[in-house]
């Protein structure tokens, strides 16, 4: 089992109103199974011991489900790996003597909190907006009362896998959460579900968005690419058709 | 329910501006280009042409008032996006790089500002030297006297500054359309992988080939001295 020493440029950030900076640390005895984040709290535990303040990231799961981690690893939203969080991702990726450099996901809707850690709020006021279906609650209805083609199931499904992680916001170079938008529009618009409410949440949802600061989008499609699940532009293309039907 | 002005200043509704003004100015340059070709045909192809457009009169101006509401409505979206971008992101990355695969980023989609800017600032310069250019008159042979645009075209690449210049421009004309004929069909909710797929590669290859139409005819004007070149006949 080889063992690396790796050299870390970690962005350092104590709070919102810090200006912040980047710190230099070098990690020693570093195992190649071990995951970016255990390879982090690696580093924690040293910084622990000596009295510093270990470095904020933020993570739930750490099985690639939550989105939590997300993180920008040498320039690419949750590291190197195609439809990978930063969680999957492992240092058998890095080799002995790489300078890794870790940024939080910068947008001026995504405050820094501390260090790594952002405030993704702005995503939960989008779904506030319209992200969801107005149901009656009580008993749980029948499940196959209401018929769902099995097409239409599969594609709202793969729009429904968006985790929320803010990474299409950090990869784009506008800083455009339309990916992100444009999944929970194109899951919701195309169940019967939530056809009822389409043309109110669309207009909601894409008016939330602009209001918290992100930025436009330019079809550059990195968003897609740095989508731990693999959402396609596809849905940013749905959001602007199901705009336009909601209008006309 | 936004109304339709509201809407379309949304950031949905002025991608989908930006695409239909995008897609009206690709139909706008092929004409153009199709216009320009006309300087290798018959003798008086190109000033016949010119003056059937003169003829039009109050058409033309309807399809020059267009043309600008068009052009400025595209640029302005434009140039608009790039100045958000600043504001979206005010700590910029000390490292970023594209994660490839199904990125758009190039070259092409990352300067897409850039060369819109200089397109910008070119057609005015364009417009000047050629719509407002002095012309003398000639006649055509059905003896119709006509204002002598080809001489003037022919004149005004001699010149290398005009020769190069707009050669290079062309060059950043491709640059925006590589990426920007197949961002015209994304905005405009173009969904499947496949069909997008392949009208990336059409964008790309449409871009190249409308960038050397252009940029072919100062080029073989410079190099080819004018009405001494084989394929240019004049009077």
């Amino acid at each position: 089992m080889s063992e690396m020493t790796i050299n870390l440029k970690i962005w350092r950030q104590k709070n919102t109103d810090d200006p912040g900076r980047f710190e230099d640390y070098k990690l020693g005895g570093v195992n190649e199974h071990m995951s970016f984040l255990e390879m982090l709290d690696v580093l924690n535990e040293d910084l622990i011991k000596k009295g510093d303040d270990p470095v904020e990231f933020d993570y739930d799961c750490r099985e690639g489900i939550c989105g939590s981690c997300n993180m920008v690893i040498n320039g690419k939203a949750h590291g190197p790996k195609h439809k990978t969080a930063a969680c999957q991702l492992h240092m058998r990726t890095y080799s002995d003597g790489d300078t890794i450099v870790i940024e939080p996901p910068r947008a001026a809707a995504f405050p820094v909190i501390r260090d790594l850690v952002v405030d993704r709020t702005a995503f939960d006021r989008i779904i506030e907006a319209g992200g969801y279906i107005s149901v009656k609650t009580g008993a749980a209805p029948e499940a196959n009362l209401i018929p769902v083609e099995q097409e239409v199931s599969n594609q709202a499904f793969d729009y429904a896998t968006c985790i929320g992680c803010g990474a299409c916001v950090a990869a784009c170079p506008n800083s455009s959460a339309s990916l992100f938008t444009g999944a929970k529009i194109a899951h919701l618009n195309r169940l019967p579900q939530g056809k009822p409410e389409r043309a109110r949440r669309t207009i909601a949802m894409v008016d939330q968005m602009e209001k918290e600061g992100f930025g436009d989008c330019s079809n550059y499609a990195e968003c897609e690419a740095v989508c731990p699940v693999g959402i396609s532009i596809a849905s940013i293309a749905e959001m602007r058709r199901e705009y336009m039907k909601a209008i006309f | 329910m936004p109304s339709l002005l509201e809407a379309f200043q949304s950031q949905v509704g002025r991608k989908i501006l930006t695409g239909i003004t995008g897609f009206l100015l690709v139909f706008f340059i092929i004409f153009h280009l199709a216009g320009n070709l006309a300087i290798f045909g018959e003798p008086d192809a190109m000033n016949s042409y010119s003056h059937f457009l003169h003829q039009l009169g109050p058409l033309l101006w309807l399809a020059r008032i267009g043309l600008l509401l068009i052009f400025v409505i595209h640029a302005w979206i434009g140039i608009s996006i790039w100045l958000k971008k600043r504001k979206a992101r005010p700590v910029d990355y000390k490292v970023y790089s594209t994660k490839g695969g199904p990125s758009k980023q190039s070259l092409s989609s990352r300067s897409m500002a850039f060369t819109g800017v200089v397109l910008l600032v070119f057609v005015v310069f364009h417009i000047n030297t050629f719509a407002l250019g002095d012309m003398a008159d000639t006649q055509l042979a059905n003896g119709t006297v006509v204002h002598d645009i080809k001489t003037l075209v022919i004149d005004t690449f001699q010149n290398p500054f005009y020769a190069f210049g707009y050669t290079f421009v062309m060059i950043l004309l491709g640059a925006h359309l590589g990426h920007g004929i197949w961002s015209a069909f994304t905005s405009l909710t173009l969904r499947s992988k496949k069909a997008s797929a392949v009208i990336y590669s059409i964008g790309v290859i449409a871009a190249i080939l409308l960038a050397v139409g252009f940029l072919f005819i100062p080029l073989y004007i410079y190099f080819g001295g004018g009405c001494e070149a084989a394929l240019i006949q004049c009077n």
